[in-house]
């Protein structure tokens, strides 16, 4: 019988046949840790008596969640966090960086095959680049520290194949919102999702990223891309000991579901207060009044994000109306888009620019909203209360048509400007 | 113990939200617990009180502050109709019970509900209503009294031990 792909790197893993259902302990190639939830995972690897880390090579420290420190209690977390990084000779990338997921991937912590955890719900962005995935809290990453090693439930797989190719200003981030708004906020809970079809097979990391993001706010345990040249050229630099292989499902793997889309019709997507899958065509939107516009977050701050929002802008001016906050994912992508002139741009058309961090996304740190206010944001989740007050709104979309609405200060088709 | 009644995709930022993070204590944290979305919660909550939800209770964030949030306030159980996986699975690891009962519809706000662990169910004004066992695996860490414990019984781990669902 044949296999999916995470069911291919789970028997890999383990030298034997596993299935979707299976429970094992399977060793993790890679652990990730950030500000928020880091201090809890080190203590209780303390707990269950924990000395030293299984293996601080493969273990990757950052803040980016409150960056710089808002709070002398992030002050003291991030200390925390500092000296044990220190002690145990972890590699910490500290506030440099910029947000866990870009900063993940960027710098080749995840490849095809592998098995990597985080303690951040969206650690599943990494299955862009073929490996398995996925979040988890800070007690399990407790033992992960230790052991170098968790439990498993190996999860079904839903295929979900796209064809077709996007219309101009229709992109990945509408073709997420649109596969959200299908599956429903729970319904590949505990599965993967797979992401094939001739859109998948043509379209760069970035979006391919922006995708994978998503699969939690459907439930799922990953979503991954299978591996192909687009995946093996972004790690040929960046893990060039990591030669190419073949990796895809079987042609005869089962699935616990078959879902199709074809994005060739798609218009921009808009995920509408408070639920991710709550989303519409933008025209059902258009109009509504935002006080902000948010660029950036692990979702949509990268520098294709930020250039097809430059190209949008052109040599207008955002609305006075708005407040447009500019967050790039990473130092990296930050440094693209300040070579590119695009930082320039953005501050003159009235923007303000923040150094990579989380910013708003989370709501813990700055950019938060009052009572009766509403975010158009490009991040990856419009729970009520999610950017501050739990009386504003959050609506969800693509960098295209967060720009062209922080351009009119209303929800704007990304095609009508 | 005293229902409190949740609708669908209760999320972990309204459970406890983001800007409360910085603290690990559930004590502190459970001073927060449902702001803004149920204000009443954390005023009224007695030790030993029952959260019941619908689907998907737990969506969102891999915070484990949501689950200690709500530790914190007393909570020990937490009945829904489907839980998120991360958030299920954080409980488990804390000492938080969270059971699967499809029938949550018919369990309303402020009765009295009384859970039978060794039965696999529970009963509320006069009515029992079932809940699915915890996973073999998931029990075993729930048996040693959560996976600070069940870890600190081992010294290293089998890897790719194996058991069926």
């Amino acid at each position: 019988m044949g296999a999916t792909l995470v069911e291919k790197i789970f028997s890999t893993r383990c030298g034997k046949e596993i299935e979707a259902g299976d429970v094992v302990m399977a060793a993790v190639d890679r652990a990730m840790i950030h500000d928020i939830t880091g201090p809890l995972a080190i203590q209780k690897f303390r707990e269950m008596g924990g000395e030293r880390v299984f293996d601080p090579a493969r273990i990757v420290m950052l803040f980016d969640h409150q960056v710089p420190a808002d709070s002398i209690q992030a002050a003291e977390n991030q200390k925390f966090m500092r000296e044990f990084a220190l002690r145990q000779g972890i590699h910490n990338y500290d506030l440099r960086e910029g947000v866990c997921h870009q900063v993940v991937l960027e710098k080749g912590h995840a490849a095809p095959g592998e098995i990597v955890v985080g303690s951040d719900s969206h650690t599943c962005t990494y299955g862009a680049a073929g490996a398995f995935a996925t979040g988890i809290g800070s007690t399990d990453m407790g033992f992960v520290l230790k052991f170098g090693a968790l439990y498993f439930r190996v999860p079904d797989s839903i295929r979900v194949e796209v064809n077709g190719a996007f219309a101009p200003r229709v992109g990945a981030k509408d073709l997420i919102l649109s596969i959200a708004g299908d599956i429903g906020a729970d319904g590949a809970t505990y599965q993967a999702l797979e992401f094939t079809g001739e859109t998948f097979e043509s379209m760069p990391m970035p979006g391919r990223m922006t995708c994978s993001n998503m699969a939690i706010e459907m439930g799922a345990k990953a979503g991954i891309v299978p591996p192909d040249a687009i995946t093996w050229e972004y790690l040929r630099e960046r893990r060039p000991e990591v030669r190419p292989f073949p990796l895809k499902s079987d042609e005869d793997a089962t699935y616990s579901e078959m879902r199709e889309f074809d994005v060739t019709d798609l218009v921009p997507q808009v995920a509408v207060p408070h639920n991710v899958d709550n989303v519409v065509d933008v025209d059902e939107v258009a109009g509504t009044h935002v006080d902000q516009v948010f660029i950036g977050s692990c979702t949509n701050g990268r520098y294709e994000d930020f250039a097809e929002a430059a190209e949008i802008l052109g040599d207008r001016k955002f609305s006075d109306d708005v407040r447009v906050l500019i967050i790039p994912a990473s130092r990296d992508e930050y440094m693209k888009t300040l070579r590119a002139g695009l930082i320039e741009k953005f501050v003159e058309a009235g923007a303000l620019v923040e150094a990579p961090c989380c910013g708003p996304c989370m709501g813990g740190s700055f950019g938060l909203l009052a009572p009766g206010e509403v975010s158009l944001s490009t991040s990856n989740r419009n729970f009520r209360g999610r950017q501050g007050s739990t009386e504003a709104e959050v609506y969800l979309c693509s960098a295209a048509t967060a720009a062209a609405s922080a351009i009119t200060g209303e929800i704007t088709d990304p095609r009508e400007v | 113990m005293r229902i409190w009644k949740f609708g669908n995709d209760i999320d972990t930022d309204a459970i406890i939200p983001g800007r409360y993070l910085t603290e690990y204590d559930p004590k502190k944290l459970a001073e927060h617990v449902f702001e803004g979305t149920r204000d009443d919660f954390r005023i009224a909550v007695k030790e030993g009180d029952v959260v019941v939800a619908g689907r998907n209770f737990g969506c969102g964030s891999s915070r484990e502050h949501a689950p200690l949030a709500l530790l914190g306030a007393g909570v020990k159980i937490v009945v829904a109709e489907s839980f998120a996986r991360i958030f299920y699975r954080n409980s488990v690891n804390t000492g938080l019970l969270p059971l699967i009962c499809p029938d949550t519809g018919a369990l309303l706000e402020g009765h009295d509900l009384t859970v039978d662990l060794a039965g696999g169910s529970l009963e509320s004004e006069g009515a029992r209503y079932p809940f699915e066992a915890v996973p073999p695996f998931m029990q075993e860490i729930v048996d040693a009294g959560g996976l600070v414990e069940y870890a600190k019984q081992m010294k290293e781990v089998e890897l790719c031990t194996k058991s069926q669902q």
